[in-house]
């Protein structure tokens, strides 16, 4: 596997660009060509999962235009990579264009997976002895399907301790439209899972999504918590990056 | 319309979690039973057959619904069931209360049935001059309250065992105050043996009909399910039309999935079969039978291939157990018969998409509900299902009240997002915006305002890594 594409996201794009390029550079660690195509946006999965389908199609498409070559599209998130490879074909169904879509979706990896199940990747721990936390995303695991690839990557690293998170497959409340739309449940959500994070004594929690490392991020901060969040690609590619 | 209903859940929701009490209530029944159900399925490869299997029996069932249901209906009345048809909850109602008069009956004593909830039987029979008691133990804990069923199989389990010591003080003749959980029972069940006695008729749900032999299956716990359709002279069953399977063998895995998915039990207390009134020379049982089978929009459900999963449901409540929402506020939030994960899509698809708005969009869409749920119903993907028909009025749907959740905002919202994003030009203005000026954003502005109700305000990077990207010269192709 020579030459993969990698797709940003708009929510690494615009608030988690270290989380990005760490992914990029772990790719590139790992042998692999990154190609970055330019005309990036988002999956469209706002619109989609608000029943705004045309929209979401409009969108959808022009980000499809990016990845002529058939090679692997890698993502840092397991929701973003979710909406393209499980629910593309859906939204699709019955367009001009859903047997091209169909291959594209075929292609679709989160960037974990793609490091553990494809390149088989092995991490050598540069870092200090430090302990973790891990949050599941849910679309990564129910919808993309993650069986503990990111939890298999940190497990290589010798001088990280994972500590269990009390519910740990439980939604953090974030749910997109969802934090705004229901203000108070999706609160209280975080709230309980913020506490839950800390109760494990660990001085990071590690997640794949942008959008989980918001909510529980802003959750922290807001209670002045001591706590911190990393996206597990910055925190692969800060351990064992070459110094 | 449409504004005022997106609250109702909102509200209520949000009172729901200021209550400690309930709270506390909720998780921890809610973490008993989600451990209690991970115990009967040790082997994830084991339940996964058994989902499998369960999931295809339900569905072949309803793939020959019409056909089981007049083979059930002419096996039942073979058997000396009289089977009766309604379409709304208003012709079921009428019609109990026909049979009822007929046999001059006043009082009923109910096992538990959601149909019947469904149907607002007890108001309506008060109404009437009948009183309708119910004798399943949580039933019978809320009706004391006036209440309704917070959860579909433990309807009181928003009351713990201080608060039910309170009431049963309060609501029970010469009741002494203890709060011994078996001392507790026994009240109750003193208090129902004689109602059993007494009454002139009893009602159940049934929780599958078999069509091959006519038979009525009930499951249950507490054996008032038993006393309501045995000790009185006429039983009354009623039933969603979706309840059919063709064949008696196809009822043991879906009992076996049933009972460990709703309260982690390798089987119920009771299992009952019924398939006919008392016979000649029998001791026991009751001289009438009646089935009322009713439709209140299951057959405009079941008329779309996608929303007919919903009609899948054996009633387990698996759904509303794993669910992060519904173990935060509690079932009453949701203010309708069904609460939780199956509530959200089988309501507004009861009531129309629009009027229960609120409702398709309480959801975060983690998919704990379909993860867990015995026949694989795709609980979120209907969700979003019914959001696109609550703001469309796509040709072809049948769904009640497509359309009527449209708002003029919302579709602008998505109208301009779609603009943006299908232009990377525009994009790229947007985020060189939000990189530079994001940070200025007061945290009252509207949506961010609701956002930092709980959070702090999130704050873009510096440098997109699109920026970066360009920055470094990477390939682009």
């Amino acid at each position: 596997m020579n030459e993969v594409y990698f797709y940003a996201t708009c929510l690494v794009d615009l608030f988690y660009p270290d989380a990005g390029m760490a992914g990029i550079q772990l790719l590139r660690q790992a042998g692999v060509q990154v190609i970055f195509p330019e005309g990036q946006t988002c999956c469209g999965q706002p619109a989609f999962n608000c029943g705004y389908w045309e929209e979401a199609r409009d969108v959808a498409r022009t980000q499809v235009a990016l990845f002529p070559r058939d090679l692997p599209v890698i993502l840092p998130s397991g929701s973003c990579a979710g909406m393209m490879k499980i629910h593309y074909p859906e939204l699709f169904h019955g367009e001009p264009d859903e047997t091209q879509v169909r291959a594209f979706s075929a292609r679709v990896y989160e960037l974990t997976q793609f490091l553990v199940d494809v390149l088989d990747v092995k991490l050598e721990d540069l870092g200090e002895p430090v302990k973790v936390t891990w949050h599941s995303s849910c679309h990564a695991v129910r919808d993309l399907g993650l069986k503990g690839e990111p939890q298999a990557l940190i497990g290589q690293l010798s001088n990280v301790e994972l500590a269990p998170l009390a519910r740990e497959h439980e939604c953090c409340g974030f749910g997109g439209t969802f934090s705004v739309r229901q203000p108070e449940i999706s609160g209280a959500m975080s709230c309980d899972k913020a506490a839950d994070a800390e109760s494990t004594g660990a001085s990071l929690l590690l997640s794949t999504d942008g959008g989980c490392l918001l909510n529980v991020n802003g959750t922290l901060e807001a209670k002045r918590s001591p706590l911190r969040v990393q996206h597990v690609a910055e925190f692969l590619w800060e351990r064992t990056r070459a110094r | 319309m449409h504004v005022e209903n997106e609250v109702i859940f909102r509200d209520a929701a949000a009172k729901a979690l200021l209550d400690p009490q309930l709270r506390a209530n909720f998780r921890r029944a809610m973490d008993g039973l989600i451990s209690k159900r991970l115990a009967q399925f040790p082997d994830p490869r084991d339940l996964q057959d058994l989902r499998d299997l369960s999931t295809a029996i339900r569905s072949r069932s309803l793939l020959n619904l019409p056909e089981l249901l007049e083979q059930f209906e002419a096996k039942a009345t073979e058997n000396g069931i009289q089977v009766h048809w309604a379409e709304t909850c208003e012709e079921a109602n009428e019609l109990i209360l026909g049979i009822l008069r007929s046999k001059g009956a006043r009082t009923l004593v109910k096992g538990k049935s959601m149909v019947s909830e469904e149907m607002h039987l007890n108001d309506f029979l008060e109404r009437h001059g009948i009183e309708a008691l119910e004798s399943d133990l949580g039933e019978y804990i809320i009706q004391l309250d006036g209440e309704t069923p917070s959860h579909i199989i433990m309807p009181a389990i928003h009351k713990n065992k201080d608060q039910i010591a309170r009431q049963f003080s309060q609501k029970i003749k010469d009741a002494k105050y203890t709060e011994d959980v078996d001392e507790l029972t026994a009240m109750a069940r003193k208090v129902l043996r004689q109602k059993f006695l007494e009454a002139d008729a009893g009602l159940s749900g049934v929780n599958f009909a078999v069509a091959e032999t006519g038979t009525l299956c009930l499951v249950e716990n507490e054996g008032n399910g038993r006393m309501s359709t045995h000790v009185p002279p006429l039983h009354i069953a009623v039933m969603g039309l979706e309840k059919v399977v063709a064949r008696l063998e196809e009822v043991a895995p879906l009992y076996a999935i049933l009972t460990r998915s709703a309260t982690g039990q390798a089987v119920s207390t009771y299992f009952n079969l019924i398939t006919a009134p008392r016979g000649a020379g029998e001791m026991d049982g009751p001289q009438e039978v009646h089935l009322v089978i009713l439709d209140n929009g299951r057959s405009r459900i079941y008329a779309d291939p996608q929303l007919r999963a919903t009609l899948r449901c054996i009633r387990c409540g698996a759904c509303m157990n794993h669910c992060p929402v519904y173990t935060r506020v509690g079932g009453h939030a949701y203010e309708a018969v069904y609460p939780g994960p199956i509530g959200k899509i089988l309501t507004p698809q009861m009531e129309g998409v629009g009027v229960r708005h609120d409702l398709i969009h309480g959801s975060s869409l983690c998919g704990a509900c379909a993860e867990v749920c015995p026949v694989e119903i795709p609980i979120p993907e209907i969700l979003v299902r019914l959001r696109r028909e609550a703001t469309h009025e796509d040709a072809g749907s049948n769904v009640a009240g497509k359309g009527t959740g449209r708002t003029a905002i919302e579709d602008w919202t998505w109208r301009i997002w779609a603009l943006v994003l299908k232009r990377p030009a525009l994009y790229r203005v947007a985020i060189w915006f939000a990189t530079r000026f994001g940070k200025a954003l007061p945290a009252g502005a509207p949506l961010i305002r609701n956002w930092t109700r709980s959070r702090t305000k999130p704050v873009p990077a510096h440098r997109s890594l699109q920026e970066r990207m360009r920055a470094e010269g990477g390939r682009h192709d």
